[in-house]
């Protein structure tokens, strides 16, 4: 119910929001889950496994219970925190794991079953008979699972991701964390104070407190406005420091319009930020946790901290008999709160038996509450004291059990928090997370002064570490209360109490875990499933691990913890992976000839990160095979023109560029001639082939490398790495101009006339025999002109500057169309380079030796160079090696596919008679039949068998004879012509 | 104690109170016939063969945190047989075949759900490489078959199959392969272990290797020394520090790879997902999270931990390929240690100290390999013989270059998988 | 992770490649014979503490470093560029 004159809503604007098809109404201020408790809605959720009924237990990111789904249609979001949404003017809100409705929920029949359904059960049974596993039990297990559900439609809403860097972080906004923001920002370094919440303040703006004469919430807001006017501090509300990284890197999220209905046009869901501090401050706050009893999870029963937040920040009293049970003196406070706001408080059970009253309310000292009654919300409690059981009348139970740091962000990089046994819960060890400091009650630290002066404190030590002097502060005056406790985990008795509310978890399953022998903490976690909710524990840990100590007769630090792993509180996807969406994972590489290419209706094939051809269809064809054989056709008897411009380009300029190639490829290049290109093969240090392409020398120092289109990276890091860190006394520079160049190949017998067309002095034989290079000015643009050929055809490659690779590519193909040829894509390119046996990345993949593709010959016994020892293995050398062969189908199937294996004739096509594989198959229009490259175990030697090819998932098979890669012309004639 | 649905009924009819301990905690005796240094997945598999097949019960295995604590519960669980080379094929296959029994085996459910995994196709050329790698498992008896576009979208309808980057053009699709519960298998072969047996020794740090003229005489831990006649190492990411021990170096450099889970979700994913172009993997477990992982952080670490870099690329190529994944939460993040050899291949062999053998080099997949690994190095422990499926599996092949198998042909030095 | 390089400053691990053990930079003769290759190419010590090892800036000056950094804290130790390191 809500309270007249309390909290920090604004009572002028009430808005109207909708859960689960009823509508109420809040106010701006409201969270989701104060704007419930102001209904009296009370039942919001059902739990995991057992689907029993659930309350809101917090008013925090940690809660357990009250997950919903908010929105609809592709906006639609699971698993949203009641306590954390901020209400808006036309929320929708819906329950989620009920069927047919929250109230009642056919599966809470799990509940019933519960004794059957016990810890580990489904390890023990289900294994019977066997294909009843996937078929029956799982399919079952599997339809139960999840909290709430997915739209199934792509999310419509946009994310961004961003990079921020200060000198100090201040994480938590509370008294500690404005504190150290103040002495910081006073201090002049770069700030940055991130909280979770949408009001920054953190239990200031829970508590009936005062600081420096103002109310608690006052005095934050103060704190706040003065921050926000300084230009070194940039404050981040909304935004939860989700982990601690290696280097003072930190992720943050910040939900920058969840709290709106409609996001502006352009404007942004959630931000995941990087941010990169030299110090931080943690200033994390604390969670308070819950007591063990029977029935503890009533819908009513909540944190005690929770029910003075509802009530001083929200104005809203859960319950109209309120009664508390509390192990420590902070949660008298909310008796207190409620009582002065009017609220009855039916009686304060403090489990401690010399526990005093702070106020004028029933208290029952060294009692404790034993059970909850009221299946959809409480309505009564037994109390054990000394003298019985006593029912008390209450429509909500605030708990505490005490209090625990929130010291997650410590133990993200492997840090173990520390026991404190006067607070009974662990503390931050320091110097967990490099250069960050902890203050206030995130390091059990629970009075207002306490946090306040650790506040202070930390930042100076941070600033002092900087080398920097702390600007001097004045502390505020405020409660300096000392904070005392008896540790109470679980009240005993009968039934079952509860500590993983979302997963059902009960104090019986921890005893039951450890009566199996899963006594290690992380076997008790993982078998009950403790702590493995979306609260990761936060509620239940500490108290499931002190039974698991009782369990097994050790105590809490040698019991020890589970690891807090990032995320502090769960991250979308859609925020992680904010920008790669549709095309936004990789970049888009596009040659110069795109625009031509697509007008021409060529389809776009994804080369890696380029975009390339495929083919150039006329109007009459129907389909890819003959657009290729009529490609294939042009460049075999006119002239075609094909982009070429995604091959790597390296420039190595130096007295010592010779010697660097000598160095990376296998064969010799020092010895090459200025204005010649040789083809060079290349391999890794393990003695297999990296990559190949040829190189060309354009002058005493200075040669220009061309890698495949795949291997252009690898192969530039390469020569960093051989010129940097195996050789740097050589006198060598190295550049990738791959995109600086633009580069066609001209191929076909008419590819000397066309050149000669455009070249603005005319080439011949005799000048430009095969394999040379050099200078060339194309239609007054100072281009390079290779002779080579990846067709078998007289071809050149004729480079500009990128800036005119468009226009050149244009006048290329018209000039060719002229010619009775024209522009050709990847897979003629394909064809043309297996009829010649030309290797690409299909078959040099990365397995595959010199000796393997029959290039052994070029392997120089004159020098050292990468890979050269190790290509001498005996493994490497030995019999028995696939090697590259090429292959024709012999037998009544004419048809090869890529990747069919090749056994042995006559034998069952099984591992044990396999002899190879297909690398590459193409239909030879030159020659009428269908080709293949492949390896073949000795394969070099066995031109001419006959062996069988199998495409188990294809379903082919044929006989292929083995030959020669070199389908055509295999004397190289038409090259040099 | 056998476990079955008659058991739980009977024991949830008189308050569960009759279980017993899963294994037994004792203390270690001063000698055993073989003692196996790790106590993952892989070690107390090799002890539950040891017993059940070869009959050797005096073992002890020791865990120096524990048990199952390493990469055996902190992987995406999968679960296959899609292995292309002379030698993996083989291995994986057996690996496959004994995940088929297992439930029976152990007595134990460990969830092995052959929901199928499809490795998406993105060009003509990965077409070819995956349908040679399908033919591969074909002609060892398993199952592959390719699907054709529409194929997978039948399969995989949630898919981004218009607007993502890399289109997809098909898949490979290993009917048999899935997923189990990770943490069950190192229970349930721990408990079998335990039950015929070997002794489960945690918080056991082996501190020493005593090595006598070239003969392993035992181990010195931080419960005492223990003589045994043979010591297995299986140490996964921590193999390097044991072996150094024994004074050897292995052909090991230690990795981190994180993985990843989500909020729990109504089921929305019924297969195995695997996506080449962004080195991403998914899958939705029984209680509804989705999990998923990626590449290597890229650098050596012992940390078990990772950084945002690969958080970011993993959660950037999910957006990519099934956007509409974009609303679930990342609840938890972890890493494990991995053991990459330079092949990308495991190792299981003799060394040259007589009695003293080696288990190592899982790189990023040894969940799947945990029963023939155990199978297979329990044959080598007891026999002194390579099994059939491990024959290329030497310690030596980089030396010598014979049997290298670099599934990922990137290369059999270090760094490049 | 934040490396720092030489050149450029500290800077985001997403712009660096990683190579391994710096051991690479000691490349032995082709006649050094089959241990000492083994031990270039595959044996490494693998510590659980402090390593040298190689990373590259390729998204930004392109040099290659040896970066001295303990592999069980991530913490960097040290970072000089390569070709200092060989001269």
């Amino acid at each position: 119910m809500r309270i007249d004159g309390k909290g920090l809503i604004d009572r002028s604007q009430p808005v109207s929001f909708r859960f689960d098809g009823n509508t109420y109404r809040g106010f701006a201020g409201d969270t989701l889950a104060s704007a419930l408790l102001a209904n009296d809605v009370r039942h919001v959720a059902r739990s995991f496994k057992y689907h029993r009924p659930r309350g809101i237990l917090t008013a925090g990111s940690e809660e357990p219970n009250a997950l919903m789904t908010i929105g609809h249609g592709a906006a639609t979001d699971p698993n949203v925190r009641a306590t954390v949404q901020e209400l808006y003017d036309g929320l929708e809100a819906r329950s989620q794991n009920a069927w047919p409705s929250l109230a009642f929920d056919l599966l809470s029949v799990n509940d019933l079953a519960a004794p059957f359904l016990g810890t580990g059960f489904y390890y023990k049974t289900f294994m019977w008979p066997r294909a009843f596993w996937e078929r029956v039990y799982e399919p079952f297990i599997r339809r139960a699972a999840g909290l709430g559900a997915l739209s199934g439609t792509q999310d419509a809403d946009h994310y961004e991701k961003a990079y921020a860097f200060c000198d100090v972080l201040v994480i938590g906004a509370g008294p500690a964390g404005l504190m150290a923001a103040w002495v910081a920002a006073q201090s002049g370094v770069r700030v940055i104070l991130a909280d979770e919440d949408s009001l920054m303040g953190g239990r200031l703006n829970a508590e009936t407190l005062t600081v420096d004469g103002l109310s608690a919430a006052d005095w934050a807001a103060h704190m706040v406005t003065k921050l926000s006017a300084m230009d070194n501090v940039r404050l981040m509300s909304r935004t939860t420091i989700s982990g601690a990284h290696d280097g003072g890197t930190f992720g943050a999220l910040e939900r920058v319009s969840h709290h709106v209905k409609d996001v502006p046009r352009g404007g942004v869901k959630e931000t995941f930020w990087r941010i990169v501090a030299k110090r931080s401050v943690l200033a994390a706050g604390a969670i308070e946790r819950h007591i063990a009893f029977q029935n503890n999870d009533r819908p009513g029963i909540m944190a005690a901290g929770a029910v003075r937040a509802y009530l001083n920040r929200f104005g809203v009293s859960p319950g109209k008999a309120v009664t508390v049970f509390a192990n420590n003196d902070d949660a008298h406070r909310t008796a207190m709160d409620l009582q002065e706001a009017g609220v009855h408080i039916a009686a304060v059970i403090d489990s401690r038996a010399d526990a005093a009253a702070l106020g004028d309310y029933r208290l029952m000292s060294g009692a404790m509450v034993s059970g909850g009654y009221g299946r959809r919300g409480l309505e009564a409690i037994n109390v054990q004291t000394a003298s019985g059981t006593e029912k008390i009348a209450t429509d909500c139970l605030a708990v505490s059990g005490g209090w625990n740091p929130t010291v997650h962000l410590t133990c993200h990089m492997n840090g173990r928090p520390t026991w404190h046994e006067n607070i009974a819960s662990f503390v931050p060890t320091p110097g967990a997370i490099p250069g960050m400091e902890t203050a206030g009650a995130c390091n059990g630290t629970f009075s207002t002064t306490g946090c306040l002066t650790e506040g202070v404190e930390a930042a100076k030590r941070s600033l002092e570490a900087l080398g920097l002097k702390p600007a001097e502060v004045d502390l505020p005056d405020a409660d300096d209360s000392v904070y005392a406790i008896d540790p109470l985990w679980a009240v005993p008795g009968k039934g079952r109490a509860w500590l993983d509310f979302q997963n059902d978890v009960s104090v019986k399953d921890v005893k039951q875990a450890a009566q199996e022998n899963f006594r290690s903490v992380e076997h008790m976690k993982r078998y009950t499933t403790q702590g493995m909710a979306t609260d990761q524990g936060k509620n239940s840990n500490v108290a499931a691990l002190a039974l698991l100590a009782d369990a097994t007769g050790r105590g809490i630090p040698e019991t020890g913890t589970t690891t807090f792993r990032p995320p502090y509180s769960p991250v979308a996807l859609a925020a992680l992976g904010a920008g790669a969406q549709g095309k936004g994972f990789a970049p888009e590489r596009k040659t110069t000839s795109r625009a031509a290419t697509i007008a021409a209706g060529a389809p776009m094939i994804e080369a890696g990160l380029w975009y390339r051809p495929s083919y150039y269809p006329l109007p009459d064809e129907k389909t890819w095979r003959q657009s290729c054989d009529r490609e294939v056709g042009w460049v075999r008897q006119a002239v075609g023109i094909c982009d070429v411009s995604t091959l790597g380009k390296i420039d190595i300029q130096g007295p010592d560029a010779a010697r660097l190639l000598d160095f990376v490829y296998i064969n010799m290049f020092s010895t090459l001639k200025e204005n010649r290109v040789r083809y060079g093969l290349m391999l890794r240090e393990d003695g297999f082939v990296m990559d190949d392409g040829t190189t060309a020398r354009l002058g005493p120092n200075h040669y220009v490398m061309t890698t495949t289109t795949a291997a252009a990276g690898q192969v530039m890091r390469h020569l960093e790495f051989v010129t940097q860190a195996l050789h740097p006394e050589w006198d060598v520079r190295i550049m990738s101009v791959t995109e600086q160049w633009a580069q066609f190949a001209v191929a076909g017998p008419k590819a000397r006339e066309l050149l000669n067309g455009l070249l603005d002095k005319p080439i011949d034989n005799d000048t430009w025999p095969f394999m040379s290079c050099g200078s060339v000015d194309v239609q007054g643009v100072k281009g390079r002109l290779f002779r080579i050929s990846f067709s078998g055809e007289h071809a050149y490659e004729v480079a500009v500057p990128s800036r005119y690779g468009d226009s050149l590519f244009r006048l290329l193909v018209a000039r060719a169309e002229a010619l009775g040829g024209g522009a050709y894509g990847m897979e003629a390119l394909n064809v043309l380079r297996i009829e010649k046996g030309f290797i690409t990345h299909a078959e040099i993949d990365g397995r595959v030796t010199a000796q393997d593709i029959g290039m052994e010959r070029m392997l120089s016994k004159k020098k050292d160079f990468i890979g050269a020892t190790m290509a001498q293995r005996p493994g490497l050398t030995e019999e028995g090696r696939e090697q590259l062969v090429g292959m024709k189908p012999v037998g009544p199937v004419k048809q090869l596919t890529a990747g069919a294996h090749i056994y042995t004739d006559g034998e069952e096509p099984v591992r044990a008679h396999d002899q190879g594989y297909v690398t590459s198959v193409g239909f030879s229009p030159t020659l009428g039949h269908f080709i293949g490259l492949g390896f073949v175990r000795d394969g070099l030697a066995r031109h001419g068998e006959v062996l069988n090819m199998v495409d188990h998932v294809r379903g082919i098979q044929t006989r292929v004879e083995l030959c020669d890669p070199v389908f055509f012309d295999p004397d190289g004639e038409r090259t040099r012509g | 104690m056998r476990f079955s649905g008659l058991k739980v009924l009977a024991e949830g009819l008189t308050g569960n109170k009759g279980w017993s301990p899963h294994w037994r905690s004792p203390e270690p005796k001063s000698e055993y016939d073989i003692v196996l240094i790790g106590g993952g997945g892989h070690g107390l598999a090799t002890a539950h063969y040891l017993a059940k097949v070869h009959g050797l019960t005096n073992i002890a295995v020791l865990e120096k945190g524990y048990l199952g604590g390493g990469n055996v519960g902190r992987n995406t669980t999968i679960v296959r047989a899609n292995y292309m080379l002379h030698g993996n094929s083989e291995f994986y296959s057996h690996s496959l075949k004994l995940w088929e029994g297992l439930e029976e085996d152990l007595n134990y459910n460990v969830m092995h759900s052959q929901r199928g995994i499809i490795n998406l196709v993105h060009s003509d050329g990965q077409r070819d490489a995956f349908v040679r790698r399908a033919n591969s498992m074909c002609g060892q008896g398993d199952d592959g078959a390719m699907l054709d576009r529409a194929g997978v979208k039948k399969l995989l309808p949630f898919l981004d199959f218009d607007q993502t980057r890399f289109p997809i053009y098909g898949g490979l699709y290993h009917k048999r392969g899935g997923t189990a519960r990770h943490d069950a298998v190192a229970w349930g072969f721990a408990r079998s272990a335990s039950d015929r047996g070997v002794d489960l020794i945690q918080q056991c740090e082996v501190t020493g290797i005593d090595v006598v003229n070239g003969v392993v005489k035992g181990v010195q831990t931080t419960k005492g020394p223990i003589r045994a006649r043979k010591v297995g190492m299986v140490a996964a990411g921590r193999s390097s520090q044991v072996a150094a021990m024994a004074g050897l170096r292995l052909p090991i450099e230690s990795h981190v790879l994180q993985a990843f889970v989500t909020e729990g979700l109504k089921p929305c994913l019924d297969r195995v997902v695997t996506y080449g172009m962004g080195h991403f993997y998914i899958s939705q477990s029984d209680k509804g999270g989705l999990v998923f992982g990626g590449d290597l952080d890229m650098y050596a670490s012992y940390a078990a931990r990772g950084n945002l870099p690969l958080v970011e690329h993993v959660a950037e190529a999910a957006m990519t390929l099934m956007p509409v994944i974009g609303k679930a939460k990342i609840l938890r993040s972890w890493g494990g240690v991995m053991d990459m050899s330079p092949d990308g291949s495991f190792i299981i062999d003799k060394t040259d100290i007589e009695g003293l053998f080696v288990n190592t080099g899982w790189c990023y997949g040894g969940f799947k390999a945990t029963p023939a690994s155990g199978h297979t190095f329990a044959h080598l422990l007891a026999t002194g013989h390579p099994h059939p499926t491990t024959l290329h599996h030497r310690l030596d092949r980089f030396r010598t270059g014979r049997g290298i198998m670099d599934e990922e042909a990137t290369g059999s030095q270090h760094n490049l998988h | 992770m934040r490396l720092p390089c030489p050149i450029c400053g500290e800077r985001d691990r997403r712009e660096f490649y990683y190579q391994g053990a710096a051991v690479m930079l000691d490349r032995p003769a082709p006649d050094a014979g089959e241990a000492a290759w083994d031990d270039y190419l595959h044996l490494r010590e693998n510590p659980a503490g402090d390593l040298d090892e190689l990373w590259s800036h390729d998204a930004g000056c392109g040099a290659w470093l040896r970066v001295t950094r303990n592999v069980s804290t991530h913490e960097i130790k040290a970072a000089v560029l390569a070709r200092d390191v060989k001269r």
